[in-house]
């Protein structure tokens, strides 16, 4: 039955995130961004909000909800309007969290789940991108490679969250010409983590290269087991949460834009009641509701195990081009000031560009 | 909750739509390239098919809501041809005009007619308060003159609520709306229109001259006169506010038509859509398809949002301008990008495709254009009136 109701507990989440965002997120977004750093205190705060706990089963100690993409959709929306390098980091350990929970065998989750489940941060992290001109998200080059009852694997994996601190990596793999994701730990042998990187946007997430030399595994470290995983599955559920990150990215843009093009005169008249300007805001909202349903859509089939793999594809690719688009023309809107690292629309328009092709970062 | 899937209900009543749809499609290209005929009222293989009211029955609150399920009716019947139905439904415009601004002796009267509207005139379209034809109180007689343009069902119609100023000088609050009856003398049907597109729809213009109506027929009834804004102007803008989701989801579902043969099209010629995200090594044609299916699911999804809120009895004044907006452009970028598709394939005259490509461009256009439905859109989002930003 077709239907935009959130739930109660889904807008009471709504606004509990919104009033964080603008609390404990808005007024650090831009010095984390100056000084590329995310503060612990920050990281805590989150912690307290249970975005990780909340769907571990109790028997591990989570708050032992069901794990609700549309739910995450609504959170990382709020998160994002606040500020999106903020929200990946907030969202990073539990991409890796509600992996296990979905595909870990008994085992792992047994194993992992309590790490997220104590009263302090806890890093862990997807490790799906790599570095070079060609990454496809189901064409990885990582290769993992039998060997004995366990896994080699080999290759090179960036823009991993917490590369710093997390003390495992999910690893996406190709594996006998199929996909595989494995757990590895912080500290196998063969795993080298570089400094942290540099980027255009999102700088206040730490983010590292991993590189992987004939990393050895035992049999166990695959995830999901002898069965392996459905790497199409998490990336689906990667794409709808991008999508909802870039779409609280959009919000804010136009929220910003709007009271400045009220504000500012030229010729006499608020710059906003000019077509020119008005037009240009009409179309931002429009793209933005636009991004929101069919990241909605895509949380929705996830959630009630439908076949997201059309909905998660047009929600991110969608919201890729829209958010861009939105923050370009926020930035447009500001003129001069845009430009101008006074106003945050310039970190999101860096920020909207870089979240464009971060495929395998988040999950929802 | 958020759910954006079909009951079984929901599923066999679009299946039935579909189906129907497809029989209909089979006329589709005749009526377009017989543009002096009339669509008849009943085809043959009505009797095949139950009417859609008939399965609209039974329905219960675990379906998709009644605004919802419309759209997506709306926009099946569409996907088969826009204008042919195995039956015609009676009514126009004009009907819930006077279900809106007509007293209840009015609606009573007259319930049983089919009823166009006429508003638009040679020099006025977007900004109908400019209206010209005249409504002159004479006795108990009003006696109208003027032009009207773009009036659709007009040769078919029974009647017509035709717009018309009490006084020239006083701008929207002088605009009436009067019922006017097939027949009266002085009231001339002056041609069908020809068109770029939706040539099997009834659209005419209209000359009124000297022509005379009783008193009572101005809809709402002579207190409607001394009103400060007048009701005929607020009614039919109401009447608009409802129309502009079903009237994209009628575009929406050509766009759907159009990219479904295109599809298949492209499926036959060996190239199949993948959504795996392939960035490199993805032929131009099937990014070009993806992006086109995206822009059609975001289309439709701001349409039932529009839907949605109304069947929640909440304002959705700003929702239905965005879904008209969106989907007025994105029909003509899907049409005119199917057929970049399938290229000359595409604008031949043995397909629909370019039918589709024509039919479709009047969505961006009526009820509003998409320049208006910004209009709207900035005016809510900014907190303007009328006056700060048009």
């Amino acid at each position: 039955m077709i239907s935009f109701q959130p739930t109660e507990e889904q807008e009471l989440a709504r606004d509990a995130l919104h009033e964080f965002a603008e609390q404990a997120i808005r007024p650090i977004a831009r010095e984390c961004d100056e000084t590329s750093q995310v503060p612990e205190s920050f990281l805590e705060a989150t912690w307290q909000l249970g975005l990780v706990s909340t769907a571990i089963p109790e028997a591990h100690g989570g708050g032992g909800e069901a794990r609700s993409p549309v739910t995450n959709a609504i959170v990382a929306e709020e998160l994002a309007w606040g500020d999106a390098a903020l929200a990946v980091a907030a969202l990073a350990p539990a991409a890796f969290a509600n992996a296990v929970l979905d595909q870990g065998t008994a085992a792992q989750r047994q194993e992992l789940l309590p790490l997220f489940c104590g009263e302090r941060f806890h890093a862990a992290s997807l490790a799906w991108i790599e570095p070079g001109p060609v990454f496809e998200p189901l064409l990885p080059r990582t290769l993992a490679e039998p060997k004995g009852h366990g896994f080699v694997i080999s290759g090179a994996k960036s823009f991993v969250p917490f590369g710093d601190r997390a003390s495992h990596f999910l690893v996406v793999c190709r594996n006998n010409g199929g996909h595989d994701a494995f757990i590895v730990p912080r500290d196998a042998a063969g795993l080298t983590i570089s400094e942290t990187e540099k980027h255009l946007g999102l700088r206040a997430l730490p983010t590292a290269t991993l590189d992987l030399e004939r990393v050895e595994l035992p049999a166990a470290a695959r995830l999901g087991g002898e069965a392996g995983c459905d790497v199409r599955r998490l990336l689906n559920h990667s794409r709808a949460a991008l999508a909802a990150v870039m779409t609280g990215l959009s919000r804010a843009v136009i929220e910003y834009a709007i009271p400045y093009a009220k504000d500012r005169e030229a010729f006499d008249q608020a710059i906003a009641q000019k077509q020119g300007i008005a037009f240009k805001l009409a179309e931002m909202h429009i793209e933005t509701e636009a991004m929101r349903w069919l990241t909605w859509k895509a949380a929705s089939q996830l959630e009630q195990s439908r076949d997201a793999l059309r909905s998660s594809h047009h929600a991110r690719a969608y919201a890729a081009d829209q958010c861009m688009w939105v923050a370009d023309e926020g930035v447009q809107v500001l003129g001069g000031h845009g430009f101008i690292r006074e106003h945050p629309v310039e970190m999101w328009y860096r920020n909207a560009r870089t979240l464009g092709v971060l495929e395998g970062t988040l999950a929802l | 909750m958020i759910d954006f899937s079909l009951t079984e209900k929901d599923q066999q009543l679009l299946d039935q739509v579909r189906a129907e749809a497809l029989v209909c499609r089979k006329y589709a290209r005749y009526y377009d390239e017989n543009e002096g005929e009339f669509i008849p009222d009943v085809f043959p293989e009505a009797d095949d098919f139950p009417s859609v009211y008939a399965h609209l029955a039974g329905r219960t609150e675990n379906d998709t809501s009644m605004p919802v399920i419309s759209m997506l009716l709306s926009a099946g019947q569409t996907w088969g041809d826009y204008s042919v139905r195995l039956r015609r439904a009676k009514g126009g415009l004009g009907n819930a005009a006077l279900r809106a601004s007509g007293t209840p002796e009015q609606y009573e009267k007259w319930k049983g007619l089919t009823l166009a509207m006429a508003i638009t005139e040679p020099g006025c379209g977007s900004d109908p308060s400019k209206v010209q034809t005249t409504a002159a109180l004479d006795g108990n007689e009003w006696v109208i003159n003027g032009e009207k343009i773009f009036v659709t069902t007009g040769c078919k119609a029974e009647g017509v609520v035709v717009w018309a100023t009490t006084d020239r000088s006083a701008g929207r609050a002088g605009i009436k709306s009067f019922l006017i009856e097939k027949g009266t003398p002085g009231f001339v049907v002056a041609r069908k229109e020809k068109k770029l597109g939706i040539r099997a729809d009834d659209t005419a213009a209209y000359v009124f001259k000297d022509c005379r109506i009783p008193r009572a027929n101005l809809l709402g009834g002579d207190e409607s006169i001394s009103k400060q804004s007048s009701g005929g102007f607020k009614g039919v803008l109401k009447t608009f506010n409802m129309t502009r989701p079903a009237v994209a989801a009628g575009g929406l579902g050509m766009a759907q038509a159009a990219l479904d043969f295109t599809r298949d099209q492209l499926r036959e010629a060996g190239i199949a859509i993948e959504y795996g995200g392939r960035v490199h090594g993805q032929s131009a044609a099937v990014a070009k398809f993806l992006e086109l299916e995206a822009l059609v699911e975001a289309a439709e999804l701001t349409i039932l949002r529009a839907a949605w809120l109304s069947g929640e009895s909440k304002s959705n004044n700003l929702e239905a301008s965005v879904c008209k907006a969106k989907t007025g452009t994105v029909v003509r970028q899907v049409t005119q990008g199917c057929i970049d598709l399938l290229g000359p394939m595409g604008v031949s005259r043995e397909h629909l495709l370019e039918k589709w490509f024509r039919d479709v461009r009047i969505t961006d256009i009526y009820e509003g254009t998409g320049e208006i439905q910004r209009m709207i859109t900035a005016r809510e989002l900014l907190g303007y009136t009328r006056a700060e930003l048009s």
